[in-house]
């Protein structure tokens, strides 16, 4: 590596640093987009203790999911869960911490997070359970709740293309988290499907600029389909 | 009769205008796209980040890097675009979304919902329903008037835990089309073949009935 160039040779130099109760931030919506090989990189390596952020937790065999069985994962905070049997029986004995959050105001602390914004106000949850010890506010009459944003000492990323830069390109709905997630890590590392030589990318088809990114791993991918639905 | 899914989503289908952006939630809201009706534009989001979702795809279309909210494999519509989570929320939160439909367990006179959560059940998690219904002035909840013990889903009080407080001001059930305004249930329409009587019987909120309330066409 030198310069701007983020590109590392292996996946075992792109998670380096990674230690037992870190907090990793991972993008990707159900198994779409999420950085698989990173994931299994994790398992790999046997990091325990984790604080997981990611709008999922994959299922049994695959995504974030795999990270169960050893418990790796100490707790997850997260929208929705549960589309696997290991997690609901760790969630049920309380091996597992899981922290729900509305979707919106997940994306958004992980945004406010990497944009240096140490919380902000949204009508998102106000009278639920998630205002439970959060401090309230009226403006213009509407009631908000003041939610923190989130960094994590790790960032997990997969992106379709990027330049050695560290400069990404997300293909289709694969984008979803992982633009902010890119942005919220001390150290954050992306997995993608092709990497280009800089000036090979349009600058104004960039989606996350390469200032956020500090490594760059070039993987193969199963993309594998949660819901396969085909019209009649 | 009480109205099926399809119907339910028929009559959901009227509540659309020309040019509106609306989100369908999982379920029978995700039905209303069949019904949009001939010669209308409407454009759906969904919150994984599109605006304007086409039909599920052919054999030889599916994409793993296209999916909608309830994680379906699904093609774009012509117009269409793709934006991150952030952005997604930005829309809906902001009040951009002109019409949202999504079920839920119970809602109350205040306009309050309760959709995600049965306590002593297995907790699934939000998704992204409260930001849905803290964002979106325009909602349609599409439910069930009450559980198949007849005990009503229409209430004073939500007895499970909310998801959005006061921010309901339209339901549409099997059996009525009721709005929710000064603290009160107004029965608006009811489906074909069920009484007032029935409805009010199965209404545990307070509900008003002004004159004759018609019937639904479908």
């Amino acid at each position: 590596m030198a310069g701007f160039d983020k590109v590392v040779s292996s996946y075992e130099e792109a998670m380096e640093g990674l230690e037992d109760n870190m907090t990793v931030i991972a993008g990707g919506f159900g198994l779409c987009g999420i950085p698989e090989n990173l994931i299994s990189e994790i398992k790999r390596k046997g990091t325990k203790g984790l604080t997981v952020v990611s709008n999922n937790c994959g299922v049994d065999d695959f995504g974030l999911g795999i990270l169960l069985p050893d418990r790796q994962i100490k707790k997850i905070i997260a929208s929705y869960v549960g589309e696997n049997a290991e997690f609901e029986r760790q969630m049920m004995n309380g091996e597992l911490d899981v922290e729900l959050t509305p979707q919106g105001t997940l994306a958004e602390k992980m945004r406010a997070g990497g944009a240096g914004i140490p919380a902000f106000f949204t009508a998102t949850g106000y009278g639920t359970p998630v205002a439970e010890g959060k401090e309230e506010r009226e403006f213009n009459g509407r009631h908000y709740i003041l939610e923190p944003a989130i960094t994590g000492d790790f960032a997990i990323v997969k992106a379709w293309k990027a330049d050695r830069y560290g400069n990404l390109v997300f293909r289709k709905t694969a984008r979803n988290f992982n633009p902010m997630a890119a942005t919220a890590g001390k150290i954050t590392v992306v997995e993608v499907e092709e990497i280009v030589e800089p000036g090979e990318l349009d600058p104004d088809q960039i989606h996350t600029p390469g200032i956020y990114v500090n490594r760059l791993v070039l993987g193969t991918f199963e993309k594998r389909i949660e819901q396969r639905t085909i019209r009649s | 009769m009480a109205l099926s899914r399809e119907q339910l989503a028929q009559r959901v289908a009227q509540e659309l205008q020309d040019g509106y952006y609306v989100n369908l939630g999982i379920g029978i809201p995700t039905l209303v796209a069949n019904y949009v009706p001939e010669g209308m534009e409407v454009m759906l989001q969904s919150e994984n980040g599109l605006l304007g979702m086409g039909q599920f795809p052919t054999e030889d279309e599916i994409d793993a890097d296209l999916i909608n909210a309830g994680k379906q494999t699904v093609t774009m519509a012509k117009g269409a675009s793709i934006f991150d989570s952030a952005e997604s929320f930005a829309m809906i939160r902001g009040g951009h979304v002109d019409l949202t439909v999504l079920g839920a367990f119970e809602v109350d006179v205040n306009g309050n919902i309760a959709s995600y959560m049965i306590p002593g059940k297995l907790i699934k998690g939000m998704g992204g329903a409260m930001d849905l219904v803290a964002g979106a002035d325009n909602i349609i909840v599409t439910m069930t008037h009450a559980s198949k013990h007849g005990v009503s889903k229409l209430l004073t009080n939500c007895t499970l835990p909310l998801t959005g407080k006061g921010c309901i001001k339209k339901v549409l059930t099997d059996l009525a089309f009721i709005e929710i305004k000064n603290g009160k249930f107004y029965l608006l329409e009811r489906a074909p073949g069920v009484s007032v009587e029935e409805i009010i019987s199965l209404t545990e909120g307070e509900l008003v009935v002004e004159g004759d309330v018609p019937e639904m066409r479908l």
